[in-house]
């Protein structure tokens, strides 16, 4: 029985160090005559005193109890768990860029202007917009900015009617929260039979009140939208302009492009199609793309290439937005996904959402002979399944979710989108072997088999686990969100 | 090189199982006129070694702050990091994880974000914190929102010794929100407490003020916490980490939200992210935090374990009604910043902020006593100072540079009155053999 580690202010002994500094080497004065006294701290912040192999030991035996890409298969539909290439790990650390100050006078920092110049315009020509910035720290940060510079669009018409946003009912959280989060009202539009906006709902909520409609395709079924032409043009008619949530663009890469589809704003997510790593939950870093039209309003500074074959940063750009973090980007994240795009190429690109989507459909052949498919239609990089056909059981997928644990494997999202009850969304991503898969697929089978046998084994999974499920009303109710020394 | 382990034969089994002849036949429901008809013209399709050359190339034509003597600072700071950090970042448990949504496989990344938010409520002196923001000035935009949720006003007072850039993302954050922000000046290098105080109304849901603020300076904050609190508004305060190893903490001296960038402890500087935005506040104030949250709960058989908590603030949950649309934190950031301060301790971080304290003002005192240099400002600062000077900036640094030294901030940049100002930096990376360079060196400039 594996037992958890304590915490590290638990391991704490006084008078340990772990982490040296050198000497004072310039004469010393006592700290009062430099900061007066009653501005000092008088009682010492609870760090604990460790040695550093006991740090090591402590932190070395919790990433044990994580489970990584490294360890096995992420089916996260929506994540695009993919495999992260460790040679961009090596890349990323490089001193010439690890060991760059933002403000450095810019002759010292060609090359990382150059990267993230390269980077700019790689991501327009693969989502097919005019103009990137590289500035948000996130996908739901970029959503944020796309939205700024749409309101910033409409402001600059003089147009103050366009209160409004539309979002799918499909659509992924951050959407709507983000359009909450520029002032905008939400009005949401539900799918269709085939999974996909319904296209009379649509056109009765766009009017001259509408700053735009936000949109994945494919969709968060995994679904593409063969109406995304119609939908565009409703949208564009009645002025308003179209945001392209790029969680999906795994699925495209070189085979459509949001650009082409009638797009106006784009956000990319690094961390998912260009593979990398999401750390536990970050950094990510998620640049925004637009049209032509839209591209003075983008977020400032801006890299551009002067004639002389300078790079620069612009801050001279009256019509901005301005700036939604300090500096300039998820620096060493651009460079990983720099790296990653450099060794795929264009042809590596769309080879990429070739087997992406490949194997998600021949995972969707297998599995939906065991479990319900709501949507019986090709699916892209992503599909969703849900156990409605064991209701009878009892088992809800969550229960089936954390069986999934017990064989190994890190869990498909679940209960996402909410348009289908009960959802599993699985993603295996272009990275996984045929194997992978096959075993993949015999571990949901098999555990379709052990609801209808015992029930209760999945519905108190997982039990081979370090910890099984833990109490989160409890945690919720009285929320201890950290140690104090007793 | 495009890590698709499928082969053609593999992929020919694939096709085969699906029922369809070709990968062309998956993609039959995109509309023919959206499809690209042409290759993607991104260049690639390279090996790992000619990756590593050509990656190498672009690094190699920037100067780093390890070939130059580096004295700027101005929200990114270079502090030594052990080498220990690192290797441990790059176990794949760590760094290929998702976010923990599956606590009972994710218990690694949850117990270090806990005693993340526990380092950061020491060192803020508050009673909870979240599980990171994107960066300092975002953090600090997303409590100004706190603020005004909080206390259901919709205007703000800034001091503008808060940085630039924060402020800037202020401005864009906040007046879609229809909050409006107040700029206060500043006086001798500090807030301008009489115009602070004639400003603060019960119109006002906050007091936003960074503590050592832009210019390095000690700012009042028990007086302007005072002040904020007469008028029932809040205090929000930026501060820095290594400071608060020596300062009085935001906590104590009243603060109701602290924020700050995490990145001096753990993360490199890296040409500006990723970095590390802490945010830390009262208890009551718990539940209108933006961001994730780690709690401490117990499972089936009452073993102790941690789970991401109060999940109803969040988008996932709440959609537009969520506290904020924040998704992502910086978790790995977050864990370097833990582990370099488990290891540095309770004393470490003072004796560490003691270094800063010491070379600044040795080389504050030298440059100073040059001609043609004064310190601009009275008041007491951490690791940063102002320097008045009599030649222009930009060709001081210049002539800096050429024996490779990277000056201070040229804060005419910021600020059209301190057109003849540089912002210096000290940390403990700067040996006195360093400081006596860069202060022989001004004073051949001089």
């Amino acid at each position: 029985m594996r037992t958890m580690e304590p915490l590290i202010f638990d391991q704490s002994a006084e008078g340990r160090r772990g982490a040296s500094l050198p000497l004072c080497d310039v004469p010393e004065v006592a700290v009062e005559s430099l900061i007066p006294a009653d501005m000092l701290r008088q009682q010492e912040p609870e760090l604990p005193e460790l040695a550093e192999v006991d740090v090591v030991r402590h932190f070395t035996r919790l990433s044990t109890f994580n489970h990584g890409v490294d360890t096995g298969f992420y089916p996260l539909g929506s994540c695009t768990m993919k495999y992260n290439p460790k040679v961009n790990e090596s890349l990323a650390r490089l001193s010439g860029f690890a060991n760059l100050h933002p403000y450095q006078p810019e002759s010292l920092a060609q090359g990382a202007l150059q990267l993230m110049f390269e980077l700019q315009e790689d991501l327009g020509e693969i989502a097919g917009m005019d103009a990137f910035t590289l500035q948000p720290a996130a996908g739901a940060h970029g959503e944020m900015v796309g939205i700024l510079v749409i309101k910033a669009y409409h402001d600059h018409r003089g147009d103050k009617k366009r209160t409004k946003v539309i979002v799918p009912d499909a659509a992924h959280g951050t959407n709507p929260a983000t359009a909450a989060m520029v002032g905008y009202e939400i009005v949401t539009v539900p799918s269709n039979e085939r999974g996909g906006v319904d296209i009379e709902a649509l056109r009765s909520v766009a009017n001259d009140e509408v700053a735009a409609l936000m949109l994945t395709n494919p969709n968060t079924l995994g679904l593409f939208d063969e109406n995304i032409a119609e939908i565009a043009a409703i949208i564009h008619e009645v002025g308003g302009l179209l945001y392209y949530d790029g969680a999906n663009a795994n699925a495209i890469m070189g085979i459509t492009r949001p650009g082409d589809m009638g797009f106006d704003v784009v956000h990319l997510n690094l961390h998912k199609t260009f593979a990398t790593p999401h750390g536990g939950g970050g950094p990510g870093s998620g640049p925004v793309g637009v049209k032509e039209f839209l591209a003075p309003f983008l977020p400032k500074p801006v890299v551009v290439r002067a004639a002389d074959g300078q790079y620069t940063l612009d801050y001279d750009r009256p019509l901005s937005i301005g700036r939604v973090r300090a500096f300039y980007a998820n620096f060493s994240v651009a460079v990983k996904a720099y790296a990653y795009i450099r060794a795929l190429g264009g042809q590596g690109l769309k080879e990429v959402a070739e087997n992406a989507v490949l194997n998600a459909n021949f995972l969707m052949s297998i599995l939906k002979e065991h479990y319900h498919l709501p949507f019986e239609r090709v699916c892209k990089h992503e599909f969703v399944i849900t156990p409605k056909n064991l209701k009878s059981y009892g088992v809800h997928t969550l229960d089936i979710a954390k069986r999934l644990l017990d064989y190994g494997y890190h869990p498909p999202t679940i209960y996402f989108p909410l348009v289908v009850e009960e959802a599993m969304m699985i993603e295996p991503t272009e990275a996984e072997s045929v194997e992978t898969l096959e075993k993949f697929a015999e571990a949901l089978i098999q555990i379709a088999e052990e609801v209808k046998t015992d029930a209760e084994l999945v519905k108190n999974a997982p039990h081979t686990t370090l910890v099984t499920r833990l109490d989160e009303t409890a945690a919720a109710r009285k929320p201890n969100t950290r140690w104090r020394k007793a | 090189m495009n890590f698709v382990p499928n082969t053609g034969e593999q992929r020919e089994k694939l096709l085969a199982r699906i029922g369809v002849e070709s990968v062309a036949e998956l993609f039959a429901d995109i509309p023919e006129d959206v499809k690209l008809k042409r290759p993607l013209a991104v260049p690639g399709g390279m090996s790992e070694p000619e990756l590593i050359k050509h990656v190498k190339g672009l690094a190699q034509r920037n100067g780093t702050v390890e070939e130059y003597t580096s004295y700027l600072g101005a929200g990114a700071y270079e502090h030594y990091i052990p080498s220990f950090v690192d290797q441990l970042l790059l176990r794949q448990e760590f760094y290929t994880a998702y976010t923990p949504y599956q606590p009972e496989i994710s218990q690694g990344t949850l117990q270090a974000i806990y005693e993340y938010q526990t380092l950061v409520c020491e060192l803020t002196g508050m009673d909870t914190a979240n599980a990171s923001m994107y960066d300092g000035a975002s953090a600090f935009a997303e409590a100004a929102l706190m603020s005004c949720d909080v206390t259901r006003r919709d205007k703000v007072l800034v001091m503008q010794s808060v940085h630039p850039e924060y402020r800037e993302v202020l401005a864009t954050y906040l007046p879609p929100r229809d909050v409006e922000i107040v700029e206060i000046p500043y006086q001798d290098g500090l807030a301008d407490l009489a115009a602070l105080e004639a400003a603060i109304t019960e119109e006002i849901a906050g007091v936003l003020l960074q503590a050592p603020n832009f210019f390095g300076g000690v700012e009042n904050t028990e007086a302007i916490a005072q002040l904020a609190h007469a008028k029932g508004a809040l205090l929000v305060v930026a501060a820095d980490p290594v400071a608060m190893g020596l300062l009085k903490s935001p906590g104590e001296s009243g603060a109701d939200i602290v924020v700050g960038e995490g990145q001096s402890f753990g993360n490199p500087i890296s040409f500006g992210g990723p970095y590390l935005g802490f945010l830390a506040c009262r208890d009551k104030f718990v539940r209108r935090m933006p961001g994730r949250i780690v709690g401490a709960t117990v499972d089936k058989n009452g073993k102790k374990g941690y789970v991401l908590t109060l999940q109803a603030r969040e988008q996932h949950i709440r959609r537009e009604k969520a506290t904020s649309n924040i998704c992502s934190n910086e978790a790995l950031c977050a864990l370097a910043f833990t582990m370099h301060l488990s290891a540095l301790g309770k004393k470490g971080i003072r004796e560490l902020a003691n270094l800063n304290l010491q070379k600044a003002h040795y080389a504050a005192q030298a440059i100073a006593s040059l001609p043609g240099m004064s310190l601009a400002f009275s008041g007491p600062f951490f690791h940063e100072f102002v320097i008045k000077t009599e030649k222009d900036p930009e060709e001081i640094n210049a002539k800096l540079l050429e024996d490779k030294i990277i000056g201070g901030l040229n804060l005419g940049r910021f600020y059209p009155e301190l057109d003849h100002h540089l912002l210096f930096c000290v940390t403990e990376t700067k040996s006195k053999e360093d400081i006596d360079r860069l202060v022989a060196r001004l004073g051949e400039i001089a």
